[in-house]
């Protein structure tokens, strides 16, 4: 394999969610953070799992990432049961994540390091060109904790995207930055959507956001956790999050969130 | 992930340390030396206090200049650093993997944990009137068995403690780039509990070094005298310059021995993390 292969961007997977529940069992209670909730992402697909905080949107993610198991249901990419986390299926958290024992490169090149058959040449030339693309060339040997939030979420993107994932799996990743520095982040991402298609899952609460990013956004209800509409963006790219078109549509779709978390009374 | 893996300021202020910074340090630390030396040694001569009960400076450094031209301070200094290095080696091989056991198993940690927690409380001096019985023929055994007592117990519980503390998110995200078992372990879970790892490590060495300076002062030995035995005599031959002689070679060597082994990785920790010690 070549440094040109591994930079060939791998083709995206279509996830397909059948049936899932997933339930969390408390001492008092249980919390059914998933009631049998279905969904198909095609290959390449934008989608945003929107909802108010405990509406088992961040559970679905991490079942899709494989980092957690469904009671009931099964999980699929490219038709393959996920059973568990693996490198195809990349994942970026609302913390950075980052380990601090290692700098910048070393931590882009976590992941490429367990993938076979590249030489150490080849890992090194890949984390190069994906500091490239985040923009933090000059910071390849500084350590985690010189940087500031916005570009340690982007060392947490290049590390996600190194080893070539074919699904990119984001849980609230800009959510504890700054306004400014998340706009930045809206632009970079389209972008890198545009260069590398991914079928990304991404969630989030802000639903300017999911407008913003999204092909598809999907609306999820808590207690238990049910998705319960579904909009497609068809808004042209790239997209701006302050544009009215992108308000509008916002707007429209927290008007729906509010009378169906009304009529369910929670 | 707040807590003490996050930066402040004051532990980037220090990581800095610019070379001024340290040669005020260096500067400060002889001059005040100078001083107490200084008045220690114009007191001695004033007759202000009994010579044989304080003995001045210039008798300690007349002890060590003869004993290190006889070879005695050599041998010694010698004999107890390989008794040292040797039970410490032990200590630290013996107590991160059973504190990585404890860190990764209930039952573990209920029982082996447990007693860690005991015995890291008894000063292992305690162990000397038992150690020489079991070790009876074999006085190198009864004092290496006391250093590991005094390294390994410490060293365990900072690893286990070292280990729980780990952010969870720091396992999930390597876990989503395909690392598990061995890698996980070398890769991610010690690396991460470093910091623990190096202030459980420099707490064994400093008990290890207490332990052993008993041990030597204790067991009576014929294989070999070390700084311990040294300090003994001179107790015996009434000679406080000698003893106090041995006190400042354990002082330095003790001193040395934390600058040497663990700066570079706390220099690396606040390199790195942006953290003191």
């Amino acid at each position: 394999m070549t440094i040109e292969d591994e930079l060939h961007n791998a083709a995206p997977a279509k996830l397909t969610v059948d049936r899932v529940t997933k339930v969390y069992r408390g001492k008092r209670q249980d919390v059914k953070a998933l009631d049998d909730v279905s969904l198909t992402v095609g290959e390449g697909e934008f989608v945003c799992l929107l909802g108010p905080s405990g509406c088992g949107k961040s559970t679905l993610l991490n079942l899709i990432a494989g980092l957690e198991q469904p009671d009931a249901g099964t999980l699929t990419a490219d038709g393959e049961l996920i059973e568990g986390p693996g490198r195809q299926r990349g994942v970026m958290f609302q913390e950075h994540a980052l380990f601090p024992w290692l700098d910048v490169t070393q931590n882009v090149l976590f992941g490429l390091n367990l993938k076979p058959n590249l030489s150490d040449e080849d890992r090194r030339g890949v984390a190069r060109a994906f500091l490239e693309i985040v923009g933090l060339t000059p910071f390849a040997n500084s350590g985690i904790h010189e940087l500031s939030g916005g570009m340690k979420q982007r060392v947490a993107l290049a590390r996600a995207l190194a080893p070539n994932p074919q699904v990119l799996c984001m849980d609230e990743p800009f959510a504890a930055l700054d306004a400014m520095t998340r706009e930045q982040l809206y632009d970079d991402l389209q972008k890198i959507q545009q260069q590398r298609r991914k079928t990304v899952v991404f969630v989030t609460h802000n639903v300017r956001e999911a407008v913003c990013l999204g092909d598809r956004v999907l609306l999820f209800t808590p207690r238990p956790g049910r998705i319960r509409a579904e909009f497609r963006i068809e808004l042209p790219r790239p997209r701006n999050i302050n544009d009215v078109a992108v308000a509008q549509l916002a707007t429209t779709i927290t008007t729906e969130l509010k009378s169906l978390l009304k009529a369910e009374n929670v | 992930m707040k807590g003490s893996l996050t930066n402040t300021g004051t532990a980037v202020r220090a990581g800095v340390g610019s070379g001024r910074d340290a040669w005020v340090a260096v500067v400060q630390a002889v001059v005040f030396f100078g001083v107490v030396a200084g008045a220690w040694e114009a007191g001695s001569r004033a007759g202000w206090w009994n010579p044989v009960l304080i003995p001045s400076p210039s008798d300690i450094f007349r002890y060590i200049g003869e004993a290190l031209g006889k070879g005695e301070l050599q041998s010694a200094c010698y004999v107890t650093l390989r008794r040292l290095v040797f039970g410490y080696a032990v200590g630290i091989l013996l107590g991160i993997p059973l504190g990585l056991l404890t860190a990764r198993f209930r039952f573990a940690a209920n029982t082996l944990g447990v007693m860690a927690l005991g015995l890291q409380t008894l000063p292992s001096v305690c162990w000397v009137p038992l150690s020489i019985l079991w070790f009876h023929s074999n006085p190198e055994g009864a004092m290496l068995f006391i250093v590991v007592m005094g390294t390994l117990w410490a060293v365990l519980l900072a690893t286990d403690h070292g280990i729980r503390q780990i952010p969870p998110i720091y396992r999930r995200a390597a876990a989503t780039m395909g690392s598990n078992g061995f890698h996980l372990l070398w890769h991610v879970l010690l690396p991460a509990s470093l910091p623990h790892l190096v202030s459980g490590a420099k707490q064994g060495w400093a008990f290890a070094w207490r332990s052993l300076m008993a041990a030597e002062i204790y067991v009576a030995i014929s294989t070999g005298f070390g700084l311990g035995h040294l300090l003994h005599f001179g107790r015996e031959l009434h000679a406080m310059d000698q003893v106090a002689a041995v006190m400042l070679v354990i002082i330095v060597i003790g001193f040395a021995a934390d600058k040497a082994l663990f700066s570079p990785w706390e220099r690396f920790l606040r390199r790195r993390w942006g953290l003191t010690v």
